[in-house]
This record gives C-alpha cells, structure tokens and sequence, in this order.
C-alpha cells in the first residue's frame, strides 16, 4: 500500500520503545565495557519489545511447561514407572482412568508417564542436534562470507548440495550405516539441518562486511579475527539466534520421524520411540486413541511454541523483515 | 465549470502508529486545457492528493472534502461509475522507470487493456490504435510487441505518456514524469509532455520537487508543504517573485544558469520536512524558516492575498499587504 | 537463453555426481569392514558372506578402481542385490514399486499444490481478513504435526473407527488381497484404498505451497504496476487474477517443484502408515532389514527425482518469464 513518502522517525525503528525510567548507569571502565554496557541495554529493549508480542510470549509459556516437565520428570513421575515390570504398572491397554489419566500401553505402563519421561530425549536431541547444526552453519556462513572467493564457492556448493537433496532419504542413509544410538540420531539431524543456516548467515555477513566501521577497522589494521569477533559476530549472532529457535522444531520433528521410523535409539523413550512402539503394536487398528495422542500433541505443542517464538524474534531481529 | 474542482480535501492514512493526517485542506481549481503545477519536498502530500482524485488511495483511508471531475463528486461515485470515470476522464502519467508496467506482459496489450476495458474498442482495433498512440510519444509502433524490461527508462516513460491518453482523457496527471530519468531524457520527455498537451489542449496536473521545471510546463503553480498549499499563482511570477519563504527556498535549491539573482543569495534549505503526523504547531514552516519570527509558531496562517491572482500562506504576506493598504493614501 | 539451460543442466549433473560420490564414498569411508558393516545385523551375516561381499564390493582392489566400476555399474542400472530379498537385483526390487508412489504422490502433490495456492491467493488477496488468518493458523498447526502421526489417527479414525468415527476404509495396502479384481472394479478397490493416504499427504503439504504463494502475492501486490492497472479502471478481480497472480505465480512455481523433497520424505512415513507399496513403504522395509544396497539404490532414486524436479523448476521459470528468455 502507498504510505506516506517520508518516513520519520518513528518511521524507520519497529522496535521503537518509550524508554523506562533507569538509574543512570555508573560510569564505564573503558571501551570494552561500553559496548558490553550497550548489548545489555540492546538486549533488554529486545526483551521490552518481546514482552508484547502475543504470539512470542505464549510460545514462551508453552517451553517454559514443557521444559520444566523435562527438567523435572523424576519428581513428577515415578522412573519405575517406565519398568514393565514394575507392580505400579496397570492392566495394558486400558483406557484412560483415574489411576492412569493417559491409559496404558501395551505393557501396562502408564502412558503419561511415558510422555513425560519422553520429553527429556525429545528436548534434548532437538538442542544438541541443533547446537551442531548452528556451529556447522555459522562457521560456513561465515567463513563463506567473509573470506569470498573460491572458499565461498566452494562452501555455498557443498551447502547447495545439501539442500538439494531430499532429508528423509539422507538421513535415513546415513543413520542406517551408522547405527542405532542417541549420539548417532544427534549427529545425523546436526549434519543434515545446517545448510539453511549456513545461507542466512552468509547473506547477513555480506552485508555487514560492506558496513562502513568494518572497512575503518580493517584499514586500521585489525586482524581477521578480530573483525570476525569483535564485528561480525556480533551483528549476526541476533539472526542466528532467531535462527536456531526455528532450527529447533524442525529438529524435534526429525528426531520423532527417524525414531518413528525404527531409526532411533531402542533404549531411549522419546515421543517419536512412544509412537514407533504404539504404531508397532497395532494402536491404529486397536482405536488405542490414548496411547496415540498424548506423545503427538506434546510434539505439536512443543513444535508450534519453538516456531512461534521464532517467528516472535525473526520479526524483532531481522533486518530484513523490518523494512517490510 | 472547471475541469477539476478540489475543496477542502483532507487525505488520512491508518497506519500501525495510529492516524496520519497527509493532506490537511487542500483547494485548487484546473480549468479545461489549463496546466497546474503541484510542487514540493517529499512527504508533503502532493502524491496523495493526486492519488485521491482518482481514490486509489489504500481502503481505511480516510477522505474528506471533495473533488469534482467534471462536476461530479469522485469521492461520492459508485465504485460502477468510478471505474467508468478512470482513465477516461482523467489519467495518470506514472514514473515509467520504476515498476509501473507488468513485468510479464507486453506493453502494447497494457496499453489496449485500458480501451477494451472501457468498451471503446475490441482487442484488434485496440491494438491498431496502440500503434498511432506510440507514434505520437515518438515511438516505432512495432515496440508494442516489446516486454517492458526491453525498453530504457525514457522510453518506458513515453509508454506511460501513451497509455495515459489511450482513452482520450480531459485531464492527464503526471506524477513526477522526468524524476527518475537523466537530464537529457529529462528534457525529451518534457518538450513531448508540452507539444501533447498543446496539440490535444489537454489539462494537466505537473507533480514534481524541481521547480525550474515546473516553470516551463505550468500555467500555474502551486506550492504544498506538509499537507497544505502555501502559496499558489501564475507560474512565472511565482517562480521569480516568490511571496511564501518555503517557495523562495525552493527556487533557489535549482540555480539557473544566467539568471542573476543566483549568484547572490545562498541556496538550499537545512532541515527536513515535517512528518506527517507531527507537523509543528502554528505556521507548519516557522522551525526552518529564515525569517520566522515571534507570531510564527502560534498562528496557523491561511492563504492571504498576494498579488495578481496570487496566494501565500505567510504572516509576513499578510504584514505587507496590510503595510500596504496603510501607506496608501 | 541457451547457455542459461546448459547452466542450469551442468548443475544438475554436477549434483548428481555428487550424490554418486557420497553413495559409494558411504561405506568405503566408515570405520571397520565395509563388508562387515553391509551384513551387520542381518541374517546373512557369516564368514562365507562377508568374503562374497567384499568380492561383490571390490574391496580388494584400489579406491579409484572401486570408484570406476561403481560407476560403470551405475551407468548400466546395476545396484547390487537386495538382502531382503535373497539376491533380487536391487534395480528389479525398486522397478516395481514405483508406480504405487508415482500414483500416490503425484496425485496428492496436484491436489495439495493446486488447493494450497488457491488458498494462497485469497489469503493474500485479502491479507489480514478472518479466511487469512484462519488459513496461516491451519497452515502453522499442520506444519507443527508430524505428518506420520496425523496419518495414524485418520488411520485409526477411519478405518480402524473408534468411538463415534466410522471404518469405513481399508486399513492400508494398495488393493484387496486375493479378490482378483479386474478393470473398473480393480480401479475403484484401487483408489478406495488410496482416498486415505492420498487425503493425508494432501492435507499435510498444502499449508507449504499457501504460504508461498501468500507472500509472493502480497510481495506483488505492493508493486506499482498494480496502482497502474487499478487507476486505468480494471476491475479488482481482473486485476488480481490478470496482473497479480502471474506475476506471483513465477517464484511460486519454483519454490514449488524445489519442496518436492519433503513430499518425498512425507511419502515414506505415510506409505509407511497406511502399508501402501511403493518406494516409500519398501524404504522403511529395508531399513528394518538393514538391507544397505536397496537403501542406497533408494536414494539415489530419490535424489535425482529431486534434482530432475528442481531442473524442471529452471526450465519453466525459463519459459514463463519474458525476462529471462531474453537474457
């Protein structure tokens, strides 16, 4: 739509906030502690402007549960539980009841208990499958960027490559030949998810290398790795952040499909394991309704809080969605 | 009857920040085979104003006043009669460089959409007529096979002069018809823009920031500044005897070679126009005025007379007349 | 325009040399006994098969050497054999499971783009309204579910029927077994046993292709020419449908054929649920049998349906934007 041409001040910064009433802040010890004095005041307009997004604070609540489900799982849910043999097992099968408010597999365990348990291996091969994945990432992205030239055809090749092909068939490739373990599922979804990172930060990195206080700095000498750290870095890791929210869901969700799939680690309960075995025993024929729902509304839940609050910090950080 | 009867408009945008008031009463009057020209700084409103006598302005904009083509109301007509009204009445010369063609179609088709649309022609008839009206913007009639990212920005603007009379309006308006093109296109463009509306004794309203330009095209001038016209009158008189100091700034941002009265006074103006949602209160100019003084930023002048068929929005104009009327025996 | 298509098709090579190279590099490369690694797990796992698949392999002789023959038996459409399947030429094993995926997919990628974009445009057109909001919280939601899962419950819903939910379609397979159906009536068992798979991979893949074209349509709609078309008096229906949408439709297109990669991956899992026999289905069986030699065949298979896919993509870009014909 046209709107007015000029765009004054509060035209040009979203992020405009009213400045709350803060204590002068005492006197810095020098330019190092300036900056850091700056990020944290960045950091907590972020945050102010955060606070009213709907869709990024209801995200937040929903992780905050599901996170501390995980984190505290032992205190709510009895480990022997997940026993089969265990006398605090029910009848299998058994519809939800009083005693087990999620019904029972077909061991008897309580399936709530299975989902609440399963929310420690799902959270966590989301965050370490994605920590590799943004180290990968931003290392290319940057390196690419940064140095041009040849690494960067090369790198932006390798990462093209990896885009092209088809996830599921890699990783399923990939996982098969390295076997059946947490550490191998981790790894597999970490080398196979970095490509669209790598891309972003490498776009986000030309465009900052181009920035005037870089080239000041550079012809002041300063060496590469300075200006990565000290320059680079620091405008880009907002977008990574972003970034690596996102990165999370999908990393759940492949987590869940690659153990759906007979990929994952035997031992291990995740959502997607919960799934492979109610899947196995026959729950869909069985109308097994309860054994089926808990561990894939907790996937969409979790999935669709990551996601929100991604989107949340894409629209606050993303120099590019804001001139939108 | 004019041809174009502007009263009183006011244009206000919703935005996410809340209202903004672009265009704060405007009035002017264009008579048949007349040329007005409309300048000012960005942001001043003159796009809005002439978005709205043809409405394309965004849907929750708010309008209110009104603008007679022809006599009748375009901001009370039937959204029927309105389409009818477009183009055929009166139609707009975009800025042919930017992206005001379709990218995947070819000229000579968007050229014809607008006779077949309004029934005056079938498709093969308009076609025919497409090639005449290349030739008359001056050129070969075989480009209206062309895509429009065949063509440069001169002749993509000639394209938009083409298309703009395809269905043989009274009024044409450009909007900033020369802004994005070089100088020497520039000065094509334009002596095309005045021999078309001589030939055709069209009405024109002339959109644009450059004033000397203005002053070859225009029969009359008039000067907006933050969603109002501070000062209006006959082209000439106005350019080289400006009566409102924002004029004067105007003027003299765009020295003319030879012309004497630039080699004295310093030219451009510090500052930037107004936002409109935060104009200043009192005359809207007064914070980069250079001969503000203490009513200034207290009294919201209106156009006070200023000679011969002339306007200002200025309390010094009104001073000097009143001085005027005074000294006079 | 010529060299824009030898581009674009040396690219496509490239990738697909690319993916022969992992391939082979796949197991030469891993720590321990290729050979070794091949059988672990499976049935056939003995000293006498392991020395026959170090044979097969070539793992005998030089890297390079290997590298030749890998590819002069690719060139020839030999995979090796299937394990599963005792010796079956890994090339036969996949042949014949094509078709179901092909009719499967295809279909529900029709279906899915063609309803995703309609839904695209009208959410763009009328960015903002209830219809758009509504769609984007659909869109999200569905993104958020495993597709598998939601396969499960219209498995369980509808065929299984549970609660209030009637059984009233096949709980999976490609037709009724041992019915020795024929013609019209082999058709109709046919797709009755296709309506539910085919409704889930629809369902789960239209929200991509609607948000696609949302915002190529809404990026468009901000455009001048746009204002050109509306003061020239052409109706806003015309005016989307003449102007917007193909302009829109051009990125649309080949973000499009470029996400078919997922449907890939969507169609394992769901092939999977509702035991419909086709390429995905047969991935999933290899997997469990650890059958290395069909997995690898299989994604090859799929790579280069993706990289063929994205070729089109270019190709029809080409075709349908006078701007770059003309480059």
């Amino acid at each position: 739509m046209r709107v007015p041409e000029h765009r004054g001040p509060a035209g040009d910064a979203p992020v405009l906030v009213a400045e709350e009433e803060v204590p002068p802040p005492p006197p810095p010890k020098g330019p190092r502690a300036i900056v850091w004095a700056r990020r944290r005041r960045a950091l907590q307009r972020v945050w102010r402007v955060y606070r009213k997004n709907t869709m990024g604070m209801w995200g937040l609540y929903i992780l905050a549960f599901f996170g501390a489900v995980a984190v505290f799982a032992p205190l709510i849910a009895a480990g022997e539980g997940l026993d089969p043999t265990c006398p605090c097992t029910g009848t299998p099968y058994d519809a939800p009841s009083l005693r087990f408010p999620f019904g029972t597999d077909n061991l008897g365990r309580s399936v709530l208990t299975l989902t609440i348990w399963g929310s420690r291996i799902s959270l966590m091969v989301g965050f370490f499958a994605t920590l590799i994945s943004m180290l990968i990432g931003s290392v290319v992205g940057i390196l690419a960027g940064y140095f041009g030239r040849w690494s960067e055809s090369v790198l932006m090749r390798l990462t093209d490559w990896f885009l092209v092909i088809p996830f599921l068939p890699l990783a399923i490739v990939l996982a098969s030949v390295l076997g059946r373990s947490l550490l191998v599922i981790i790894m597999v979804i970490g080398v196979t998810s970095w490509p669209s990172t790598a891309r972003i930060v490498r776009a986000q990195v030309l465009s900052v290398k181009t920035r005037p206080y870089v080239e000041r700095a550079r012809a002041l000498g300063a060496s590469h790795l300075h200006l990565v750290t000290r320059h680079i870095l620091p405008n880009v890791g907002p977008l990574i952040f972003a970034n690596t929210v996102l990165t999370v869901a999908i990393a759940i969700l492949s987590e869940t499909t690659l153990s759906f799939l007979g990929l994952g680690d035997p031992l291990s309960i995740s959502w997607g394991t919960i799934l492979e075995f109610a899947f196995g025993a026959g729950a869909a024929g069985g109308g097994q309704w309860w054994w089926l729902m808990p561990p894939g509304l907790a996937i969409v839940f979790v999935v669709l809080a990551f996601t929100m609050c991604g989107f949340a910090l894409d629209e606050i950080l993303n120099p590019k969605l804001r001139q939108r | 009857m004019s041809l174009l009867s502007v009263r009183d408009l006011t244009v206000t945008y919703q935005t996410q920040t809340g209202p903004v008031p672009a265009v704060r009463g405007v009035s002017f009057d264009i008579d048949k085979g007349e040329v007005l020209g409309l300048a000012g700084e960005s942001g001043c409103g003159k796009t809005t104003v002439i978005n709205a006598i043809l409405r394309l302005l965004p849907p929750r904009t708010e309008m209110t006043g009104s603008v007679l083509l022809g006599g009748e109301d375009v901001l009370a007509m039937k959204p029927g009669r309105l389409r009818a009204v477009r183009w055929t009445e009166a139609s707009v010369v975009f800025q042919g460089a930017m992206h005001a063609l379709n990218p995947v179609q070819r000229i000579g088709d968007q050229i014809a959409e607008a006779i077949v649309i309004h029934g005056q022609a079938g498709q093969r008839e308009a076609i025919v007529r497409v090639g005449a009206l290349l030739e008359q913007v001056g050129l070969p009639p075989r480009r209206l096979y062309d895509y429009p990212h065949e063509l440069s920005g001169g002749q993509k603007q000639r394209v938009m002069i083409a298309m703009a009379l395809a269905c043989a309006p009274s009024l044409v308006i450009a909007d900033e018809p020369t802004t994005a093109l070089d100088v020497m296109v520039q000065a094509q463009v334009l002596k095309l823009l005045k021999e078309l509306q001589r030939e055709l004794g069209l009405a024109m309203l002339f959109i644009t920031h450059d004033l000397s330009v203005l002053v070859e095209v225009c029969d009359r001038l008039a000067i907006m500044y933050a969603g109002r016209i501070v000062e209006e009158g006959p082209a000439v008189p106005v350019f080289e005897d400006p009566a409102h100091p924002y004029t004067r700034a105007l003027s003299g941002a765009f020295p003319q070679i030879g012309n004497q009265r630039f080699r004295k006074a310093p030219s451009g103006l510090g500052g930037d126009p107004p936002y409109p949602g935060d104009v200043p209160p009192g005359c809207s100019f007064h914070p980069r005025c250079p001969v503000a003084f203490e009513d200034c930023p207290t009294i919201d002048p209106p156009l006070f007379p200023a000679g011969e068929g002339r306007r200002a929005a200025c309390l010094l104009v009104d001073q000097k007349a009143k001085e005027t009327v005074e000294a006079a025996p | 325009m010529r060299g824009y298509l030898l581009g674009k098709v040396l690219q496509a090579l490239l990738t697909l040399v690319f993916v022969l190279v992992f391939n082979f590099l796949l197991f030469r490369v891993m720590p321990g006994d290729p050979a070794a690694l091949l059988l672990r797990g499976s049935a056939a796992f003995n000293p006498e098969t392991v020395e026959q698949v170090r044979e097969d392999l070539g793992l005998d002789q030089s890297l390079p050497r290997q590298f030749l023959t890998y590819l002069g038996d690719t060139a020839t459409l030999n995979f090796g054999e299937s394990f599963f399947l005792r010796g079956a030429p890994v090339s036969g094993v996949i042949g014949d499971k094509i078709w179901p995926t092909v009719l499967l997919v295809g279909t529900s990628t029709i279906a899915s783009a063609v309803i995703g974009l309609i839904i695209g445009i009208y959410g763009g057109w009328k960015r903002g309204s209830a219809f758009d909001v509504g769609s984007l919280g659909f869109t999200l939601f569905v993104y958020a579910m495993p597709e598998f899962w939601f396969g499960i419950l219209v498995l369980m819903a509808f065929a299984g029927g549970v609660g209030i939910f009637p059984s009233i379609f096949p709980t999976g397979g490609y037709e009724t077994p041992a019915a020795g159906l024929t013609g019209l009536r082999h058709i109709v068992d046919v797709l009755n046993h296709m309506v539910l798979p085919f409704f889930v991979l629809t369902v789960a893949f239209l929200g991509e292709y609607a948000i696609i074209m949302r915002n190529s349509l809404i990026d468009i709609l901000g455009d001048d020419f746009i204002q050109t078309a509306r003061a020239k008096g052409v109706r806003e229906k015309q005016i989307l449908w003449r102007h917007a949408v193909p302009n829109a439709l051009l990125p649309t297109m080949t973000l499009t054929l470029l996400s078919i990669g997922f449907v890939f991956g969507g169609a394992i899992t769901i092939e999977f649920v509702f035991s419909w026999p086709g390429l995905g289905w047969l991935t999933v069986q290899a997997i469990d049998a650890k059958d290395f030699p069909l997995l690898q065949g299989l994604f090859l298979l799929f790579s280069a349906a993706v990289i063929v896919a994205s070729l089109l993509a270019d190709i029809l870009y080409m075709y349908l934007d006078p701007r770059v014909r003309a480059a």
